[in-house]
């Protein structure tokens, strides 16, 4: 056991049991897996990804790049940092090599977003942020604070004085001020990961295992960010610093004085900056044997001073050249003479990255700055402010005072006493083997890595980062991203800051998609949309299709039907009798104004003004590229007012479209739309008897023939709610769209139902529409179009206006290619032997005369649109796009399906009643 | 299914009203009574508004994204020249006719939307926080108080949110994404 006494803020009245690899172990709650591990001397967790090197922990938090671990209970989870990792009781982890594994079972956990307004937001609790919070909330204003550790304080070790008392006394005190101040949310455990334009953050609140939300994504918007985020220490690179036991200073102290855990008994110190002092003096203090190698030519006065007090040699002007070790490290090797120096615990400081990734991720820029030996945010960025570590400040008392005037002023900043600072050294590695001085452990990418890339050419950290993939891990390079800048530099002969460093990007930190997903899973997915009548088709049995963001009944299938047996039944019952569809999801708009009429003439191919009132006429819409984008009726209720109906998956791009038009186009037009999709809704009743079902509901109604007409409408009501009627038909049958406020039309569907009684009414959903429609070759734009194609393609050429000067779309029909005989043309196909169902999407070819698939390249002369099974024609039929296809009619072609060619008629695409005489009953 | 009864007006959520007045604790989710309701589109420069508050007993909303009460309604400005007007007590058909008659003198027109939506009312002192779990407006009270209204999106339902107090705030949302947005609240109230 290597726990210390009187160190760390773990509760050691409780003992949790955890298993890794295995064994069963216990730790206190405040232990993460990695501190818990290290305080039973379990130093080495994995093996790394390439090479199988044995990997431990560098950092103690989330800049480690090597400690990965796979969670398997509470629930699996791969690749964590067990420097991040709570220990909870009944933990399972093991080490990974390099990869772990996905879970195989479902996440029972939920994850949930929220959303977040303040004026100013503060990423970061440690010194500077939380001084920035206090201030900002003494000044009333709406504040979030979060920070990704589960304590606030950030690195601050209790052993600094702030205000004349502990540090952390000193947190606890301003950590109950926010907690008392209205407007304050103030959230640990929580990772800012992602910073967007506008003030705009995302963040990534672990609430804790077992808690509901496991977690939960913040999406802030803030008038200010001050990001306070700290500063990560970096290693320095030699020869073997891979080994378990290979530590940053700061890893060390963090361990120390956060868990209570001394990481080893006998330490050796390599460092060019002062900071990795304070690390010698804890660890010796807590009982380690330490020696401490300064790179630079002396070491800092007052450090040394203190050093030799505690009886800690010091040695300046050497370095530290490799180790030695079978997992963990046994010796480090000094000097050029690589001398051993026995040691259990290596401890590195190379100064320090401040972590600037959110100034970054809104375009701030990063400069080099000599004295500090890093990259630092330069210039600055409105609405943004970076404070204390993250921008460079290191000494307490200049932390606070930036905190405090980042949000109000500085000369209210807590009191610090001042540093003594040195000159830091600039070391990215010492001399050694480039091909065992690894840059990015997570990687296994070395030195000799870098030298190959900018032996290829390259003079870009970004290429050389893709070239290596150092800084492509988990930890996006947090350690080893500014290494991996500097020795490019040294290789190239070109000043670091010249060379840059490569762009830091969200997420800071990985974040699962379960997360992201949030509570848009399963029936959250995406937006259901159901019509006032959809529990009736659920009462039915109805089997739904989804078409868009709707729920359609596709059938109804009786027990023991399948869908094929259901539609045959359906498509016989509405060819035979009556049947009844649920036609609400047709977009409906309502066009109003003395310019209805033009703006529609501008938007259909055909003509709308002439419409009289209380018709009805069918109208294709095409856009700029005169390509079917939809389709649809137009009923004219009024000289000056229109009710235009759109395909259901269509209905808002329709909307859209037509708006853009008015406002960008036409803004003289005196037209309103108005969406009204859901205030009304339509039900078919169609089929040879649906004249008395609609005569029985609607007694006053004079449904004959000549006094209710193809393509007109009229109103009526029903217990003196207004209903409009319109002989409108898409199956070709006799048929009525009956249109109700969307209120009633639950209770239209069953009175309906219950007068159709006599005559077997049948309700019938989308796929016998399909097929109703497609024998009559009716197109579905989308299913029979596919935005290549034109009305002229689909034989619609009747519905393309020859009297209008001009329309949308009008212009491409003069093109060549659109007056070409071999466009493809919308025909009907019928297998010659009667009983081939063509899947939809098939190939046609012409027929060879051996009956056998030529080798490829073979000539396609087009696709299978739409394919059915026929209750009127007794076999199955399809349509299809084919090259000249009108010109071919009486032709057989083949359609390969599987290993077989199947022969196939080209036939004109109205297969039922092609004189027409069914839709007046 | 011999039904003669009289056609009857549903409330689209009248399946979830049970789920949704099941959840105990704050806010409190309740349906609101289907209204009367128009579309209103016309200039706002031209004199229609005074024409139409005195008509219709209270001021319309001059500024966009308020809203005010009118006679047994309200008033929300949708957009520069677009309102929604509600009644309670007038049938939606003569709703129509009503505004569109007095609009007509100035160019502007209204058209019946009254079935086109249904309105929720959260009250509580947590409804903003309910709300904040889909919506991504900024809904503090000193944002979004009473007085305010704003189409936006509750998770990805298009939706119109009033406020009615700090505690109060209604949605109006379409009827076919209703049972969307009652499932998600019903889902985000358990999530607290």
């Amino acid at each position: 056991m290597t726990r210390v006494d009187g160190y760390g803020r773990i509760d050691r009245t409780r003992t949790l049991s955890f298993t890794f690899d295995g064994i069963v172990r216990t730790a206190h709650p405040g232990d993460t897996l990695a501190s818990a591990l290290l305080a039973q001397g379990v130093t080495t967790l994995g093996t790394s990804v390439r090479l199988g090197r044995p990997r431990g922990v560098l950092g103690s938090w989330t800049e480690d790049p090597c400690g990965l671990v796979q969670i398997e209970e509470p629930f699996p989870e791969p690749m964590l940092l067990a420097t991040t990792v709570d220990v909870v009781d009944g933990l399972v982890a093991r080490g990974v090599p390099g990869r772990g594994r996905l879970a195989e079972v479902a996440d029972t956990a939920r994850y949930d977003h929220r959303h977040l307004h303040c004026d100013v937001l503060v990423v970061g609790a440690g010194p500077a942020g939380l001084v920035a919070a206090r201030e900002a909330a003494r000044a009333g204003q709406d504040v979030v604070l979060v920070d990704d550790r589960p304590t606030p304080g950030g690195t601050l070790t209790g052993t600094e004085m702030i205000d004349g008392r502990p540090a952390l006394e000193f947190v606890d005190a301003v950590a109950a001020e926010l907690a008392a101040a209205p407007h304050v949310t103030h959230l640990q455990a929580t990772t800012a990961f992602g910073h967007y334009d506008d003030g705009f953050v995302l963040a990534l609140e672990r609430c804790g295992e077992g808690s509901d939300p496991r977690q939960r994504v913040h999406r802030i918007r803030a008038g200010r960010v001050v990001v306070a985020a700290g500063a990560f220490e970096r290693p320095i690179v030699f020869e073997d610093a891979d080994r378990p036991g290979v530590m940053l200073a700061s890893a060390a102290r963090d361990l120390l004085h956060r868990h209570g855990v001394l990481a080893g008994r006998v330490v050796v110190v390599f460092t060019v900056d002062d900071s990795a002092y304070a690390a010698a003096l804890d660890l010796h203090r807590a009982g380690a044997a330490v020696r401490v190698v300064d790179a630079r030519a002396e070491a800092p006065a007052g450090w040394a001073r203190r050093c030799a007090d505690a009886g800690i040699v010091v040695e300046p002007g050497t370095d530290v050249r490799g180790t030695l070790g079978d997992d963990r490290v046994r010796a480090a090797l000094v000097g050029e003479a690589r001398r051993e120096v026995p040691c259990d615990l290596l401890l590195v400081s190379g100064g320090w990255n401040p972590t600037a990734h959110l100034f970054s991720h809104v375009g701030g820029r990063l400069a080099f700055d000599d004295e500090l030996v890093g990259f630092r945010p330069a210039g600055d960025l409105p609405g943004t402010a970076v404070v204390g570590a993250a921008h460079g400040t290191y000494a307490l008392a200049d932390v606070l005072r930036e905190g405090a005037a980042a949000t109000g002023s500085a000369t209210d900043a807590p009191h610090a006493e001042p540093e003594e600072i040195t000159p830091r050294g600039t070391l990215w590695r010492t001399p050694g083997d480039p091909a065992r001085q690894f840059v990015d452990i997570a990687r296994d990418a070395t030195v000799a890595d870098i030298a190959r890339a900018v032996g290829a050419g390259m003079t870009s950290v970004e290429h050389v980062k893709r070239y290596t993939t150092i800084g492509t891990a988990h930890d996006q390079g947090k350690t080893s991203g500014i290494l991996a800048s500097g020795i490019t530099a040294e290789l190239l002969g070109r000043p670091v800051g010249a060379l840059g460093t490569t762009t830091f990007r969200p997420p800071y930190t990985p974040v699962p998609f379960a997360a992201l997903a949030g509570r848009d899973r399963g029936d959250l997915y995406d937006p259901v949309r159901t019509t006032p009548v959809h529990d009736r088709h659920v009462a039915l049995g109805a089997e739904f299709e989804d078409v868009g963001q709707w729920k359609r009944a596709r059938h109804y299938p009786r027990p023991g039907e399948d869908m094929a047996a259901a539609v045959l039944r359906e498509c016989a019952a509405v060819r035979g009798a009556v049947g009844m569809m649920d036609g609400s999801t047709l977009g409906k708009i309502d066009v109003r104004g003395p310019d209805a009429g033009v703006l529609l003439d501008h938007l259909y191919t055909n003509l709308m003004s002439t419409l009289k009132v209380g018709r009805v006429r069918y109208g294709v819409m095409c856009g700029n590229d005169g390509m079917v984008f939809d389709d649809g009726t137009v009923l004219r209720l009024a000289e000056d007012r229109f009710l235009v109906t759109t395909t259901t998956g269509n209905a808002a791009h329709v909307l859209d479209w037509m708006e853009e038009w008015v406002q960008t186009e036409w803004p003289d037009l005196r037209v309103r739309l108005t969406s009204v999709t859901e205030q009304w809704s339509i039900l078919a009743v169609a089929g040879p008897r649906s004249r008395d079902v609609i005569g029985r509901v609607f007694a006053d109604v004079d449904v004959s023939n000549e006094a209710f007409g193809f393509m007109t409408w009229q109103d009526t009501e029903l217990d003196g709610v207004p209903v409009r009627l319109a002989r409108i038909s898409f199956s070709g049958e006799l048929a009525v769209e009956v249109t109700v406020a969307s209120w009633y039309a639950a209770d239209l569907w069953d009175r309906l139902l219950a007068a159709g009684e006599p005559w077997g009414i049948t309700p019938y959903g989308t796929e016998t529409m399909h097929v109703l429609r497609a024998e009559k070759g009716y197109p579905i734009i989308g299913q029979d179009t596919d935005g290549t194609v034109t009305p002229h393609d689909l034989g619609m050429a009747w519905a393309v206006s020859k009297k209008k000067t001009d329309f949308v779309g009008k212009r491409s029909f003069a093109r060549p290619l659109n007056a070409d005989p071999q466009r493809k043309h919308l025909v009907s196909l019928l297998p010659t032997d009667a009983a081939t169902m063509l899947p939809e999407g098939s190939q046609i070819v012409d027929l060879p005369d051996d009956g056998l698939l030529p080798p490829p390249p073979v000539a396609m002369l087009g696709h299978v649109t739409s394919s059915y099974r026929s209750a009127e024609l007794g076999r199955p039929f399809a349509l299809a796009l084919v090259r000249g296809g009108r010109d071919r009619v009486g032709e057989v072609v083949a359609v390969p399906v599987g290993d077989q060619l199947v022969a196939v008629e080209i036939g004109d695409t109205v297969l039922v009643d092609p004189e027409g005489a069914r839709r007046d009953g | 299914m011999a039904d003669t009864s009289v056609l009857t007006r549903r409330h689209p959520l009248e399946s979830r009203r049970a789920a949704l007045e099941a959840l105990v604790g704050d806010p409190a989710i309740t349906l609101e009574p289907l209204v009367s309701a128009v579309d209103l589109r016309v200039d706002p420069d031209g004199g229609a508004l005074d024409a139409l508050a005195a008509a219709l007993g209270g001021p319309l909303p001059t500024a966009v994204d308020t809203w005010t009460g009118i006679g047994d309604g309200e008033a929300l400005r949708l957009g520069p020249d677009e309102w929604l007007l509600t009644s309670a007590g007038t049938d939606p058909h003569r709703w129509e006719d009503r505004v569109d008659s007095l609009a007509a003198p100035f160019g502007g027109m209204a058209v019946d939307v009254s079935a086109q939506r249904v309105a929720l009312r959260l009250h509580g002192a947590h409804a903003r926080e309910l709300l904040a779990s889909g919506c991504s407006i900024d809904l503090r009270p000193g944002r979004f108080g009473r007085g305010r209204c704003a189409q936006t999106l509750f998770g990805q339902a298009p939706v119109l949110l009033v406020a009615h107090a700090d505690d109060d705030l209604h949605l109006f949302v379409r009827s076919s994404f209703s049972g969307y947005v009652a499932d998600r609240l019903v889902d985000a109230a358990a999530l607290r």
